[in-house]
C-alpha cells in the first residue's frame, strides 16, 4: 500500500491560516490502513486544527468526512453537494487524492494535508517500511524476492557496497541493507552463482525517468 | 611493445613488468585553488607510480576530478582518475571517460561512491543510474569494442587502465572474494583495496583470491592509510561503516604515548608495506595519506619503495 505521514500540525497551521472554512477529507484506502488518513485521523486533525485556532483566538468552522477512495472519479463525485462552500478543503490522502480533488472541482482551493512517502507494508505493529519503488520492469526474481531498487540506499544491482556492515547500510546503522540480506539468501540456498552473473544496465524508461506514466488497458476502456 | 598494452598508461607497464607497484591519493581542493592543488600533487612527484585523484569523496563537494586529473596530466605527473556512479547518470559517464582521455588521462578508478548522506549536501537527489560493476563493464566496452552501451561506434575509443575497488572487510565476508572476483570478470585489470588494518582478515582475503586464481587476471593493491592519533584511529574503527580497526591496534598506537602517535602508524604502515611485498597475489601498495601527502616521499623512502621504476 501507499505509505504517508500526516504534515507537522504547523505546517498545516500555515496552510489554512487565511481559511476561516474547512472541510478535511479522509480517504479508506491506503491511508486508513497506515493510520495517517482515514475517518479516525480526519476527527483528530479536526480538533487539533480548532484547538490550535481557538488558542490563536481565531475560530475555524471545520467539517469532516472519509469517502471510500479518492483515487477514483466514482467516490470523488459523491462529495460534489459539500465541496464549494469551504474556503479550503484539506485531503489527508496520498498524493493522489487532493490532484484528483482539484481536478474534479477546479474552482476549490485544495490542500495536502500527508506527506506521500512510499510502497509499503507494515513489519510489525506501527512500523512500516518500504519495498517498492514502482520501476515499471520488476526484476526481485533475480534477488531471491528482494528488491534492491527501493530497498538498496544506492540502487546496486550488484551489491553490497563497501560500506555494508554487520547487515546495516552505510547510511544508517537502523537501516538494514538488503544487499547483505540477498547474499546470504543465495548462499544459503547454494545459489550464489546468480549473483556473479552481471545484470544488463537498467531500462529507466519504464520508471518515472521515461516521464509520467499511463496505462491504457484496452479490455476495460 | 606499445599495442600490447591495454592503455600503455605508466601503472600498466610498472605491473606488466612485474615491479611492486606504489600508488598514492590526492583529493582535489574545495574550491579552484590550483596553486595549492599543485603543491599537493609535488609531494607525490616521482614517490608513486600513479594518484589517485578522488571524486569528491564522502560526497563533499570539491573540484572535479576530472579537471584535477587533467592538471596532474599538465604538471607530468600520472593520475588515476576515480568516478562514482552517485552524480552521474550514464550520458554524462561516457562523455566524461571520453574526455577524461582525450585530456591524457589512462587510468580510471570506477567507483559507486559514498552516499550522499555522508556529505555536505545530504538533500542531493542521488542519481545511481548504474553501478560500479556497470561501469567498470562500461569502460572496458568503450575501450576494447570501441563501443558505447548502446551498441553505437566510438570515434577513438578511450585506452584507459581500469581499475576497481574492493573493501574485504565489508560483510558479508564469505562473499567479498567473490565480488571481487566479478568485478574481474566485468573487466578490471586492478584492484586498489580499502585501508587495511585487520591483517589477519585480509591474509585470508588474499588466500582466497590466490586459491581462485583471481591474482592471475588481475593485479591487486593492497590499500593503506597510515593512523595519525588514537582519534583518528578510535573514529575509523566507531564510524566508518565497512572499515576494521583491531582493537589491539588502537592499543599499540596508544601504548606509543602522546607525541608519538603519528610516528608509531608510520611504522605500523611500514611493517604492513613489508608484508604486502612478501605476500602471494599482491602486486603493489595503494597509499592513502589523507590530507597527509607531504609525509609521503618519508614513507616510500622508509619503505624502500625509491626510487620508483623508470620505464
Ligand atoms: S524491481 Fe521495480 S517493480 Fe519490482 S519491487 Fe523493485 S521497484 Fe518495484
Ligand atoms: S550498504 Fe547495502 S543497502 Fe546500503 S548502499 Fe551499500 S549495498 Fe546498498
Amino acid at each position: 500500500m501507499i505509505i504517508a505521514d500526516r504534515k507537522p500540525l504547523g505546517e498545516i497551521l500555515e496552510m489554512i491560516e487565511p481559511c476561516n472554512t474547512l472541510l478535511i477529507l479522509g480517504c479508506k484506502g491506503c491511508v486508513t490502513v497506515c493510520n495517517v488518513g482515514g475517518q479516525k485521523e480526519v476527527e483528530v486533525l479536526s480538533s487539533l486544527l480548532k484547538i490550535a485556532r481557538k488558542k490563536e483566538g481565531k475560530e475555524i468552522r471545520i467539517d469532516e468526512k472519509a469517502i471510500e477512495r479518492q483515487c477514483d472519479p466514482e467516490y470523488i463525485d459523491q462529495v460534489r453537494e459539500m465541496v464549494g462552500a469551504y474556503d479550503a478543503v484539506m485531503s489527508i490522502a496520498c498524493g493522489v487524492g487532493p490532484q484528483f480533488l482539484s481536478e474534479a472541482y477546479p474552482k476549490q482551493k485544495f490542500f495536502p494535508g500527508v506527506n506521500t512517502t512510499f510502497m509499503g507494508g507494515a513489519v510489525q505493529h506501527g512500523v512500516w517500511e518500504e519495498r517498492c519503488a514502482g520501476c515499471g520492469t520488476c526484476v526481485i526474481h533475480f534477488f531471491d524476492g528482494m528488491c534492491p531498487i527501493a530497498r538498496c540506499s544506492k540502487s546496486l544491482l550488484h551489491g553490497p557496497c563497501g560500506g555494508s556492515d554487520h547487515g546495516s547500510c552505510e547510511i544508517n546503522k537502523d537501516v538494514v541493507c538488503i544487499w547483505d540480506k540477498i547474499v546470504r539468501k543465495k548462499m544459503e540456498n547454494g545459489r550464489l552463482s546468480d549473483l556473479l552473473e552481471m545484470k544488463p544496465f537498467k531500462d529507466w524508461r519504464t520508471a518515472r525517468d521515461g516521464g509520467p506514466r499511463r496505462r491504457i488497458r484496452e479490455d476495460l476502456t | 611493445m606499445m599495442d600490447t598494452f591495454k592503455s600503455g598508461s605508466r601503472l600498466e607497464k610498472v605491473l606488466r613488468s612485474g615491479h611492486f607497484a606504489f600508488t598514492g591519493e590526492c583529493g582535489p581542493p574545495k574550491g579552484a585553488n590550483v596553486a595549492h592543488l599543485k603543491e599537493k600533487m609535488a609531494h607525490l612527484k616521482d614517490m608513486v607510480d600513479a594518484v589517485n585523484i578522488t571524486d569528491n569523496q564522502t560526497a563533499v563537494v570539491r573540484m572535479s576530478s576530472l579537471a584535477a586529473s587533467a592538471i596532474m596530466v599538465g604538471e607530468g605527473m600520472e593520475p588515476n582518475y576515480q568516478l562514482v556512479c552517485r552524480d552521474r547518470n550514464r550520458l554524462a559517464i561516457m562523455s566524461d571517460i571520453l574526455g577524461a582521455y582525450s585530456l591524457g588521462i589512462r587510468n580510471m578508478l570506477c567507483l559507486s561512491g559514498d552516499h550522499q548522506k555522508f556529505g555536505n549536501f545530504p538533500e542531493a537527489k542521488n542519481v545511481y543510474d548504474i553501478d560500479s560493476m556497470q561501469l567498470i563493464a562500461m569502460v572496458k566496452k568503450m575501450r576494447d569494442e570501441g563501443r558505447f552501451i548502446n551498441g553505437e561506434d566510438i570515434d577513438v575509443p578511450p585506452r584507459l587502465f581500469i581499475g576497481a575497488a574492493a573493501n574485504p572487510f565489508a560483510d558479508p565476508f564469505e562473499f567479498r572474494v567473490h565480488r571481487l572476483s566479478a568485478k574481474i570478470n566485468a573487466g578490471a585489470d586492478f584492484i586498489q583495496t580499502q585501508c587495511i588494518y585487520n591483517m589477519d582478515k585480509f591474509r585470508k582475503y588474499m588466500e582466497m583470491a590466490v586459491d581462485m586464481g583471481l591474482t592471475e587476471n588481475c593485479y591487486i593493491l593492497a590499500g593503506i592509510t597510515p593512523l595519525k592519533s588514537v582519534r583518528m584511529a578510535e573514529y575509523m574503527a566507531g564510524q566508518v561503516p565497512g572499515m576494521d580497526v583491531p582493537v589491539e591496534l588502537i592499543d599499540r598506537l596508544k601504548a606509543a604515548g602522546k607525541g608519538n602517535y603519528a610516528e608509531e602508524g608510520i611504522r605500523i604502515a611500514l611493517e604492513q608495506i613489508a608484508e604486502f611485498r612478501e605476500m602471494k597475489g599482491v602486486a603493489g601498495v595503494h597509499l592513502m595519506a589523507i590530507e597527509w601527502e607531504h609525509k609521503v616521499p618519508e614513507i616510500a623512502e622508509r619503505a624502500g619503495m625509491l626510487p620508483r621504476p623508470s620505464l
